[in-house]
């Protein structure tokens, strides 16, 4: 972890911008004695060195968002022919889809369940990886797999091992003794939902354990030693001290994978895009099949600008409960 | 980032401080531990071993009915069939998935480097807002935008080509890449770049020449994992790219499931091949991945 160091600021100019003063400067303070034009200057010279990001920024992230908006008040033919204004009528047609109430509580359902799940295995994963064994290193290896690997290549193994006639896990689960015989577990809409809820944990996983073991190392050891040399027990001390000390790192890493996991589309769609009916959809996988099945651009328009007003709500609490600015200025 | 040797190991019998070796001793405890994160390596792994096992199946061996743990006869020559399968141009979907992800990791660094380090040293007027839409880009995804995507490219005729997946998968990582970056370059002292520049060196130079040795870590934390999460983009490669051969493997692979006799062994084999690199490119980031996408707020 790279630490911001910031030496005593020496009022250092150079002709093009100027060197960073101290961490406790505020952006856009304009320092004494500076010549009037200077911040003009300042942003010119800035240009070259940003503006190509900003190209990016602006014309793959932005742009598509405020073309989709756009795309969501049109009549827009199967073909890809755009009819006109519609106002807000794709939106009175996608939410009047008898479909769409139970997609929602789906999406709800498979938000909550994945990430609460997640968090609450990775505290446990994390506290242990905390300790010390031979092997650890190993231990935390194995756990960075399923973060590298493809979510679809994952999948593919539990699409494959959860069948009931030729399935590994199915033969697992029965020669265990869990399962008295083979389980269509990817045939029926729930319990294809809930093996999905299973798969989405599993890939979720390695980022929030790797997150909170972060949080964990800023704990500072003295803080633990302090409670144990007050006669608090382990369970005391997690809950006294470790736990409100990892709130931030909790945060982030619920946040990142409530968005994560809201737009998770490959699991759902290798688990429960063969069944047919939308008994196991959620507004992300909806969206695809009203784009691809349906071919209606402007209804999963209309769709997707819902979709992403709530990633942007997740966002803004993400900046109001994990402040990531408060490093810059 | 490194988890030092943690402090809150169990309580002990009071140890001689002499003995560094007595923390090491096998005591039951630690035994426990390492039965436990046996298990735990084994979970987090078995479905790959699961892949890795059924590579080596007959087509038929994979689709017995009830199946065998482990191939009846192995078959390493699949790796070798599986490109001529059918069901999808294999090769061709092979070098989809590298172009695509070599030039946009290759244009992320071509973008980032110069914004990472201009935003560490220097002070302009909309910085703040600058590293503010850095922020949101990080929290968005492709998937969400999918459709306008698709719209935009089909309107800039770059509807179904690599150059559309390069430029989204370089926006979408551009905002990991500044960051890791930016912090790397904040931790170079400033002294660095001022002795530089009293040698009359310009801001260009003292960038390639003096800081970008002091933070290669942190440009192949950001090289690796804009790899990474390029080879393994699926959303918007799934409505953009529409003819087999443009496919990266993630949507080739998708077109086996669901087939009433899919040659699952094919499917396995050529995710071992996809997985294993990206894997090991992952590991040797381990312990900054962290870092550049919670950008120092759980220090």
């Amino acid at each position: 972890m790279s630490h911001t160091i910031d030496p005593a600021s020496t009022p250092a100019e150079t002709a093009a911008g100027r060197l960073r003063s101290g961490a406790v400067g505020r952006a856009g303070r304009p320092p004494v004695r500076r010549p009037p034009g200077a911040a003009a200057a300042d942003l010119w010279h800035a240009v070259p060195w940003t503006l190509p990001a900003l190209i990016l920024i602006f014309g793959v992230v932005l742009f598509p968002a405020g073309y989709m908006i756009f795309n969501s008040t049109r009549k827009i033919s199967v073909a890809g022919v755009d009819h006109g204004s519609v106002g807000f009528d794709n939106y009175a047609t996608v939410l009047a889809r008898p479909e769409l109430p139970g997609i929602l509580v789906n999406t709800l359902v498979w938000v909550v369940s994945v990430v609460v799940i997640t968090v609450v295995i990775s505290l446990a994963l994390a506290q242990f990886l905390n300790k010390n064994f031979p092997g650890r290193q190993w231990v935390r290896m194995a756990i960075l797999v399923p973060w590298a690997a493809s979510v679809v290549m994952t999948t593919t193994v539990f699409v494959y091992g959860l069948d009931p006639f030729y399935g590994i896990i199915n033969k697992f689960l029965v020669d265990v003794h869990i399962l008295a015989e083979p389980f269509g577990f990817t045939k029926e809409p729930v319990p294809a939902f809930l093996s999905s809820v299973a798969i989405a944990v599993f890939v979720s996983l390695p980022f929030t354990t790797y997150t909170l073991l972060a949080g964990l190392a800023g704990i500072p050891g003295d803080m633990l030693e302090a409670a144990k040399m007050d006669g608090a027990g382990a369970v005391r001390t997690y809950f006294g001290v470790t736990l409100p000390n990892l709130r931030n790192a909790i945060a982030l890493a619920s946040l990142i994978n409530i968005i994560n996991v809201f737009n998770s589309l490959p699991i759902l769609k290798l688990m429960t895009g063969s069944i047919p009916g939308y008994k196991a959809d959620t507004t992300t996988t909806y969206v695809f099949k009203l784009l691809q099945g349906e071919q209606r651009i402007d209804l999963s328009s209309a769709l997707s600008v819902i979709n992403f007003l709530i990633v942007l709500v997740v966002v803004a609490l993400y900046l109001w409960i994990v402040k990531p600015m408060k490093d810059v200025s | 980032m490194t988890a030092p040797a943690p402090t809150l190991v169990a309580p002990v019998q009071p140890q001689s401080p002499k003995r560094r070796h007595s923390q090491r001793r096998f005591t039951g405890r630690v035994i426990g531990r390492m039965i436990a994160g046996l298990i735990i390596a084994l979970i987090f792994v078995i479905p790959y071993l699961i892949m890795l096992i059924g590579s080596f199946k007959s087509r038929f061996n994979i689709l017995t009915v009830p199946p065998t743990y482990f191939p009846t006869q192995w078959h390493p020559e699949n790796y070798l069939t599986m490109w001529s399968t059918p069901e999808t141009p294999l090769p061709e979907n092979l070098i989809s998935t590298i172009v695509i992800s070599v030039f946009a990791t290759a244009l992320v660094l071509l973008v980032c480097v110069p914004a990472a380090y201009y935003t560490a040293r220097f002070r302009f007027p909309g910085r703040g807002v600058f590293l503010f839409l850095v922020i949101v880009t990080q929290m968005l995804q492709p998937t969400v935008l999918a459709t306008g995507l698709f719209k935009e490219m089909v309107a800039l005729g770059l509807n179904d080509t690599w150059l559309a997946m390069i430029l989204i998968n370089a926006a979408f990582n551009l905002a990991f890449a500044i960051w890791i970056m930016h912090n790397f370059f904040a931790g170079v002292p400033k002294e660095v770049d001022e002795a530089a520049q009293l040698d009359g060196a310009g801001k260009w130079t003292v960038l390639f020449r003096v800081q970008l040795p002091l933070v290669w870590p942190g440009i192949v934390t950001a090289i690796i994992y804009t790899f990474v999460a390029s080879w393994n983009e699926f959303a918007a490669s799934l409505v953009i790219l529409s003819t087999d051969a443009n496919q990266p493997l993630s949507v080739a692979l998708t077109k086996f499931v669901g087939q009433y006799d899919a040659a699952w062994q094919y499917v396995f084999a050529v995710s071992v091949v996809a997985i294993i690199p990206v894997v090991v490119l992952f590991m040797l980031i381990e312990k900054r991945l962290v870092g550049g996408l919670t950008q120092g707020s759980v220090k």
